[in-house]
Parts: structure tokens; C-alpha cells; sequence
């Protein structure tokens, strides 16, 4: 365990710094891009936006570059050149936002998609089934984006049962806060239904087949705890690995889309305004912070895997 | 000879005795059938193909219908519906709706240009990216899969971590980070705003979702009695790979290809609505939802109509998706009744 562990580690500090000399690289090979400019603002003097360049060093090797930013990063120093912000203190600030759209919606999504798997699952070839495939292929299909207009229009235009932006705290006020946020759930939720729907109910197709299923069957267990026990705890498992990939992302702001949309300011909405203005330390703290979520949760998926199924030798 | 465990209808075919028993039908010609049979798949084609001849005609559309081209400006200009003069661009700036006449048909957008014609060539803008995306990925995903599995060792040890890295990077992250880059300075003699920038991105981010697999398949298959019997042969490596080892593959690579289309034709609609994708005066299916949001509340039409479009493409080819894929399963029956 100790060594899986520290194979672990080893690989999750190599990721992250591949992760950010990628990052840093995209943005040094860009011939027009000038950080030394967008510092400086736009009726900047040559002569201030060569200071700029000489203060922040951005005429040195790109080398010298990537290891002052990253020693800024560490040191939470870094601040982005748009707006002169500090980087670190921005994420911090922000991300509460982003964890109140994207746990909750996280749950909604688990829970429907287990329920709606199950019952395609058990319902297989009727109807029920059919229509419930049909309706999963549509959640696939739609952008967030999109989905996220659609609802805005729909829900807060068109019928005004909700407010059509902005963040309440949870602090401040739980209520406000939920129903502020019922929109943007949905639309995150939607597409992740659909999808581990999909999933849930091949797996299982698949499981109730097995020698096992039939063994429990003959052992006189009713089909609902065969179902429950056997099949759907086994059916789950590759859900959990799903399940950790796309949440660490969303957590590193993948949901930038739904948050500018409805005008929550979380450190997606911060990514997509940093990505807009080419400003790098946003960029690059995001990707590592992203890669960080995603190297813990597909640890931690590991982990639950091996304890889940003892047939799954960690040292293999 | 390389044909052993490979294409199973010829050899059983030869063994059938003349007139006795009906000539043996090989696998894809059994999914062929199968998916024949499948009307809703068959419905969905239907629609994607008229979808995809729609945007091939949109040139006839803006001559000899609209009148006017994708690009074509018309701010001050005014549109007859029902008889009466309207602007097409309101004083405060808002675009008129649906005339459903031939002038307007869907509307118009801020610039006052026909929001019909641009849709057709934003279809055709879309539908070029998914597809030169889709092929670049089918073409490097499996010669990655193969290259690193049959090769294994150093072949492996460097493909492998590239594919993870760019695997553990958001994709719609990575997508945007090298659009907005690649958006003012090009690739080579590619300039910034060629459509084939954002087909390039699509196609490397999304290589690992089928090199991944196929990777896995290949290190399994190469395990078994077929490929011995190969290099015992004397075949040399690319050969194995390419006549023994790829047609092994070709129902994942088959099964993959409607499924990478449909996201790659997403990717592209995400990468247009925050502006790392299509750059103006072009338009694609993700910029016009895109430029409509701001008038979700006047004009809803402007963002739902391409909006609409995209989600039915995407999932006509995902239905078409499933289908190829059950008929190609053999399990596809024992699935369905469960």
C-alpha cells in the first residue's frame, strides 16, 4: 500500500508540472502575444511597456520564466496582468461558488442517473426503457451551454419562477442561495444523467447475465435483493472512476461555461474572462488546480475500486 | 497468406458443400442486417443526411431564395412582412425575429445579415470541422493504439504519458488555451482564422479517447495464437500490425468513429461560444448561439434556431451511433431484452 501510495504521489507531481510547462509553452510560442502590453494597458508608452517587460522579466529565456511564475505561484504572489489581481487570493475567494454549483449538482445527477439506470436496466426493451433512452441520447446531445440558455429563457424569461442571474451566499441566506442556483444545477446535471444512465444501465445488462446473479437467483434471494446486492453494486464500479474524473474537472472549473452564462462568479467564470484576455497566471493556476482534482479523485477512485472488489491487486 | 483469424467468411465459405446449405454470411454483412432492421437509426440517418444536404445547398439558398450572402451587412435596411416595411435592425439595435418569407426567413442578426443563409453555412462550417477532426483523430488515435501496443516498451513509455497528459487536461480547457493562442498566431502557413485551426485542436484532444482503447485491445490481441502464427511467417512488424492486428480492431475504430463525430461537432460549438473556435466574419453553429445570447430575452429564435440544429445533428449521429453499435455486438440481442 505504501509503495502504491508513493507511486501515487510520484506521478501526481510529474503530471502537474507537465501540466504547467504545457500550459506556459502554449502561450510562449504565440508570436503576437506581448504580456508586457496587457500589463501596461492600452495608451502605454514604449518606454513603460519596455520597463514592464525588464520588471517582470518577460525578455528573459523561457526557462527563467516558467521558474519565476511557478515560484510566484507557490509563494501566492502571482497576480493575473489583466487587472492586477492576486491570482491565488482570487481562487480562494471563489471557489465556494464553484463548489456550491458543483456538489449539489453532483448529488442531483448520481441519484437520478442510479434511479433512471435502474429502472431502464430492469424495464429493458419496454417502453419505459425506450423512451428513457431516447431522452438520455437528447441530454448527451445538448451543449451546456446551450442548455443553459435554453432553461434561462425558459425558466426565468419566458415563465419568471426563477431569478435569471447572480449568487446568493449560503451564509447569508440558504434559501436564496438554493433558488438561485436550481437553473445552473440542472443544466450541469443534465448531461451527466444521460450519461451515466447509459452506463449504469449497460453494465447492469451485462452483470445480470453473469453465473453469480444466477447463484444468488437459486439461492432464493428475491429479485430485489438480487438487483440491489449483486447487480447494481457491481454495476457501479465504473461509475466511480467516471464519477472522479468528471467531478475534479468541473472542481477545476470546467463548469466556466454554466457560471458565465448565469453570472455566477466562481473560478470558472474567472478562467473564461482569463482565456478571453489571453492572461496567463490565471490559465496556468487553473489547469494545475484542475490537474490536482483530477490526479486526487483518480487516486481516490483507485482506492475505493480496490476496497470495492478484492480481486483488483493494487501491485498488478 | 496473412488471412488467419482474421476474415472467417471465406474460410467457412470454402468449407460449405455446393447447394446444400446457403452460402455463409460474414459478420459485417450480419450487422448490415441488423442494422437494417433498426428503423429508429435508419429515421435518424434520414435526418442527417437531409441536414447535411441542406447545408451543401446553402449557396443555392442565399442566390436564388435570400438573396444575400453569409457576410453581407444590411443594418439600415428594411424587409416587407405582411405588407408592411419593418426594420431589419431596430434603432436601439435589436434584430427582427422570423419573417418566414424568403427575405428574413429565421430573422436577421446585429449586422442585419439573414440568419437562414447563415445558418446553412454555419452548418456547413460545423460539419467540415467534426468531420476533418474526426478523421484526424480516427488516423492518429488508432495508429497510437497500435504503434504503443504492439510495440510496447519505449514506444509505449513515451506515447502512454503523452495521451494521459493530455487525457488529465479538461478538454474544454485545453481546447480553449490552444484556440485563443493559435487564434492570432497560426500554425505554420496556416493563418489564425482558417476553420482548420479548431479541426487540428479537436482532433489532438480527443486522440486519446480512441488511442486508449485501442491500445488495450491490441495488448490483448497480440497475446494470442494468430499473431505467432504471423511472425512465425516471417512477417515484420508494420505488416502484423497493419493486416493482422488492424482488422481485429476495426469494429472499436467502427464503433468509436459516430461517437468522436458527435463530440468533436460539440467541441467545436464550445470552442466557437467562447470565441477560441470559428472567428468572425465565419460562422458556425457555436458562434450564432453564441452572438444570439444576448438577445435571449427579444429575439430568442436568434440563439434556439442554430441551437436546434446543432442538438438534432448531434443527436441523429449519436442514435445512428448506437445502432452501428448494437449491430455490430454480437451480445446486441441478449442487451436488448435484457
Amino acid at each position: 500500500m505504501a509503495g502504491f501510495i508513493a507511486r501515487r504521489l510520484a506521478s501526481a507531481v510529474l503530471l502537474l508540472f507537465a501540466t504547467s510547462v504545457v500550459v506556459f509553452a502554449i502561450f510562449e510560442v504565440i508570436p503576437s502575444y506581448n504580456p508586457a502590453r496587457a500589463i501596461a494597458g492600452r495608451e502605454a508608452t514604449a518606454v513603460t511597456v519596455a520597463q514592464i517587460t525588464q520588471k517582470f522579466g518577460f525578455d528573459k529565456p523561457f526557462y527563467v520564466q516558467y521558474f519565476n511564475t511557478m515560484k510566484l505561484i507557490f509563494t501566492g504572489q502571482i497576480i493575473d496582468y489583466q487587472d492586477n489581481l492576486n491570482v491565488v487570493s482570487q481562487f480562494v475567494h471563489r471557489f465556494p461558488v464553484t463548489l456550491s454549483l458543483v456538489v449539489p449538482a453532483a448529488v442531483i445527477w448520481m441519484l437520478v442517473a442510479i434511479v433512471l439506470g435502474s429502472i431502464s436496466a430492469l424495464r429493458a426493451g419496454g417502453w419505459l426503457d425506450r423512451g428513457l433512452t431516447v431522452a438520455a441520447v437528447t441530454g448527451v446531445s445538448i451543449p451546456v451551454f446551450l442548455l443553459s440558455a435554453t432553461l434561462l429563457y425558459l425558466f426565468a424569461f419566458r415563465l419568471p419562477w426563477f431569478p435569471n442571474t447572480g449568487y446568493v451566499q449560503f451564509g447569508s441566506n440558504p434559501a436564496q442561495w438554493a433558488y438561485h442556483l436550481v437553473l445552473p444545477w440542472l443544466a450541469i446535471a443534465v448531461l451527466f444523467i444521460g450519461f451515466y444512465s447509459r452506463v449504469l444501465r449497460s453494465n447492469a445488462l451485462d452483470i445480470v447475465n453473469q453465473d453469480f446473479v444466477r447463484t444468488a437467483r437459486a439461492k432464493g434471494l428475491t429479485g430485489r435483493q438480487v438487483f440491489i446486492r449483486h447487480v447494481l453494486r457491481n454495476s457501479l464500479m465504473p461509475i466511480v472512476t467516471l464519477f472522479g474524473l468528471d467531478f475534479a474537472t468541473l472542481l477545476g472549473g470546467a463548469a466556466l461555461v454554466t457560471e458565465a452564462v448565469f453570472n455566477l462568479p466562481g473560478i470558472g467564470q474567472y478562467e473564461a474572462n482569463a482565456i478571453g484576455q489571453l492572461d496567463v497566471p490565471p490559465i496556468m493556476v487553473g489547469a494545475m488546480f484542475t490537474a490536482f482534482f483530477v490526479v486526487l479523485f483518480s487516486a481516490l477512485s483507485d482506492v475505493v475500486y480496490a476496497l470495492l472488489d478484492p480481486r483488483i491487486r493494487i501491485s498488478s | 497468406m496473412g488471412a488467419v483469424g482474421i476474415t472467417m467468411p471465406a474460410a467457412s465459405s470454402a468449407l460449405a458443400p455446393e447447394g446444400r446449405q446457403p452460402a455463409a454470411v460474414g459478420p459485417w454483412r450480419l450487422a448490415l442486417r441488423r442494422l437494417r432492421r433498426n428503423y429508429v437509426a435508419l429515421f435518424f440517418l434520414a435526418v442527417l443526411v437531409v441536414i447535411v444536404l441542406l447545408c451543401l445547398l446553402a449557396p443555392v439558398y442565399s442566390a436564388h431564395v435570400a438573396g444575400t450572402g453569409p457576410n453581407t451587412n444590411n443594418i439600415t435596411g428594411t424587409v416587407s412582412v405582411n405588407g408592411t416595411q419593418q426594420d431589419i435592425v431596430s434603432l436601439s439595435g435589436v434584430p427582427i425575429g422570423p419573417t418566414w418569407g424568403s427575405h428574413y426567413l429565421l430573422g436577421a442578426d446585429t449586422n442585419g445579415r439573414d440568419l437562414a443563409v447563415r445558418l446553412l453555412y454555419g452548418g456547413r462550417t460545423s460539419l467540415l470541422i467534426g468531420a476533418v477532426a474526426t478523421v484526424i483523430i480516427m488516423i492518429l488515435g488508432t495508429l497510437v493504439g497500435l504503434l504503443a501496443g504492439y510495440f510496447r516498451g519505449v514506444v509505449d513509455f513515451i506515447l502512454r504519458p503523452l495521451m494521459e497528459l493530455i487525457w488529465s487536461f479538461p478538454v474544454v480547457i485545453l481546447g480553449v488555451a490552444l484556440g485563443t493562442a493559435l487564434a492570432l498566431g497560426g500554425i505554420g502557413p496556416i493563418k489564425g482564422n482558417s476553420l482548420y485551426i479548431p479541426a487540428v485542436i479537436i482532433g489532438v484532444v480527443y486522440i486519446p479517447y480512441v488511442g486508449k482503447p485501442i491500445r488495450g485491445e491490441v495488448l490483448r490481441l497480440r497475446e494470442q495464437d494468430f499473431i505467432d502464427a504471423a511472425r512465425v511467417q516471417g512477417m515484420g512488424s508494420w505488416r502484423i500490425m497493419f493486416s493482422e492486428l488492424l482488422p481485429n480492431v476495426s469494429s472499436t475504430v467502427i464503433v468509436f468513429l459516430p461517437l468522436i463525430l458527435a463530440n468533436s461537432i460539440l467541441l467545436e460549438a464550445y470552442l466557437s461560444f467562447l470565441g477560441a473556435g470559428v472567428q468572425a466574419p465565419k460562422a458556425s453553429w457555436g458562434t450564432l448561439i453564441s452572438d444570439g445570447l444576448s438577445f435571449i430575452q427579444s429575439t430568442p429564435t436568434y440563439s434556439l434556431i442554430p441551437g436546434a440544429m446543432l442538438v438534432l445533428t448531434v443527436l441523429s449521429v449519436n442514435v445512428v451511433g448506437d445502432g452501428v453499435r448494437d449491430a455490430l455486438d454480437p451480445r446486441a440481442q441478449v442487451r436488448v431484452r435484457g
